[in-house]
């Protein structure tokens, strides 16, 4: 029985329709402005990261109050720890990585199954502008115009059977490309995964970039996912790996720490990580002297999601 | 072998401001000197970079005494002073970017975070334990403490384990760093034991005095 919930986005937390682009006419704009700022497609500024600061370009209008990062904060400052432990690392060695020819394998429980081209994964649906706020479980924080297509419009059309309960996410294995590969940090290939409910929400985006221009490598290029109402590790990235199940998929950090990572790592001021609280939160990009801020529930967007979890204990649940 | 003179003029100087580039490097990226700074999230850079240095210098200030032991000279214990003061001054400042920069003076979250973070509540344990060693550094203390002087300052070896303990537990995942200063301390209060044990000589002795 499914129990009616409020899964309803406000207005103001997507662009409207009008500035909706296709794909096509996107990359057109992107690469416009790629070519104007030497920023092309082909192009990172891990390279170079003493480049004139590019303060990005967004595709709609910016109605959320909230106050964007810069898009250098976003390329030099984040934890993907395929291509380092720090979190200058992954905008210092993701330059060797290929974005692309890119496939994905769609696997599991669903009716349409088998390996597909980037182009055949994203190319039918319009990208949509999102600006979300970005919380990691490290207690810092962003706001991140992203561009994507709604998670739940690609799975849609791969016909999930009653019994796909859960969506499990794999990210690339390619340790000649990906120097923490070679480390034993994780057990790579990074796995993560929702249950069915959360992969369905309007919320739960598939990204294809990021304040206008494709998605930087080491932002997880070419395809990653934004859970904006979960810590930041849920939010796999370069993904070549989705598979319907009937069970609870593995995760990376819950295997890796279960006592201090769950399976649902919804964002919650009130439940701490047992090394540290994460009722605050440090704001990137706010300077020296700023203070840090109240993390909300859910990472503000309790309005939406917390249907999906009534009757869950979140202690319990982390 | 280094004449007394030309340590206290030449080398504790030299030593002085070898410690001090630390301090220096990390002011100069505050303040974005030569195109350099901090990146996206300063405070943590500085928090980092000054808590490793205070931890670095408590190991330095252990290393002077089986140093001395094997070079079978006395002159590393001049720097030892100089270090051990260096090492609390990079840790108090390492506190105090905490609260200045981190929390913004919150006393009530700094407590709470204190009280109820182990890692925190060790780290801390450690700045308060280098506070009388640190009062007490001076050559009249010294005098007045005598005997006990030497007991007292015995409190750098649980500042040292309580620090390495506190590096440990804050990072989130890999911690082979943290246990490369684990391995490293072990080393240090590892030569004082077996040194107790098996190469206690007349000489040894009649230096501890």
């Amino acid at each position: 029985m499914l129990i009616k919930r409020s899964t309803a986005i406000k207005p103001s937390e997507i662009t409207s329709e009008a500035n909706f682009l296709n794909r096509r006419s996107f990359l057109h704009t992107a690469s416009l402005a790629g070519s104007g700022l030497l920023l092309g497609s082909g192009c990172t500024q891990a390279d170079t990261p003493a480049d004139p600061p590019f303060e990005g370009r967004l595709m709609g209008e910016n109605t959320t109050g909230l106050e964007l990062n810069s898009l250098s904060d976003i390329m030099s400052y984040n934890n993907f720890y395929e291509f380092g432990l720090s979190k200058g690392d992954p905008a210092k060695y993701a330059g060797a990585f290929k974005p692309r020819p890119w496939t994905v394998e769609i696997a599991g429980e669903a009716e349409v199954t088998g390996t597909f081209d980037y182009g055949d994964i994203v190319g039918p649906h319009p990208i949509q502008e999102r600006i979300y706020r970005f919380r990691c479980v490290e207690a810092w924080s962003m706001v991140i115009p992203w561009n994507g297509i709604p998670l739940r419009d690609l799975l849609r059309r791969f016909k999930p059977t009653s019994r796909a309960r859960y969506v499990a996410f794999e990210t690339v294995y390619r340790p000649s490309e990906m120097p923490g590969q070679r480390s034993r940090v994780l057990d790579f290939p990074y796995l993560e995964a929702l249950t069915i409910e959360e992969a369905m929400h309007p919320l739960t985006l598939l990204v294809t970039g990021l304040y206008g221009i494709d998605l930087p490598n080491q932002n997880g290029a070419p395809l990653r996912l934004i859970v904006p109402w979960k810590y930041g590790f849920k939010s796999i990235k370069s993904i070549v790996r989705i598979s319907f199940t009937a069970t609870m998929p593995p995760t990376t950090w819950s295997l890796a720490g279960p006592s201090e990572y769950g399976f649902y790592a919804n964002v919650n001021p009130e439940v701490d990580h047992p090394r540290w609280s994460q009722a605050r939160e440090r704001v990137i990009g706010s300077g020296l002297f700023s203070k840090k801020q109240p993390t909300l529930m859910f990472n503000g967007y309790a309005e939406q999601v917390a249907g999906l979890y009534q009757g869950l204990d979140l202690t319990r649940n982390f | 072998m280094l004449s007394l003179h030309t340590i206290h003029r030449v080398w504790i100087p030299v030593g002085f401001i070898i410690c001090l580039l630390p301090m220096v490097w990390i002011v100069l990226q505050i303040f974005a000197v030569g195109g350099l700074g901090l990146g996206p999230n300063p405070i943590e850079e500085i928090q980092d970079w000054l808590g490793i240095w205070g931890l670095r210098l408590i190991m330095m200030t252990l290393t002077v005494t089986p140093f001395r032991w094997l070079i079978r000279q006395h002159w590393p214990v001049r720097f030892r002073r100089m270090l051990g003061r260096f090492a609390f001054t990079y840790c108090l400042a390492h506190f105090l970017t905490y609260v200045v920069l981190d929390q913004s003076f919150d006393w009530s979250a700094i407590i709470e975070d204190i009280t109820e973070r182990p890692y925190l509540t060790i780290g801390f344990a450690a700045l308060v334990l280098m506070v009388p060693l640190a009062i007490t550094s001076s050559h009249s203390w010294r005098r007045k403490l005598g005997r006990r002087w030497q007991i007292l300052h015995r409190l750098i070896y649980v500042a040292g384990i309580a620090g390495c303990w506190h590096f440990y537990w804050q990072v989130k995942k890999d911690v082979t760093e943290p246990l490369i200063y684990i391995a490293i301390l072990t080393v240090l209060l590892g030569a004082r034991v077996v040194h107790q044990l098996y190469a206690r000589t007349p000489t040894a002795s009649k230096e501890r005095g």
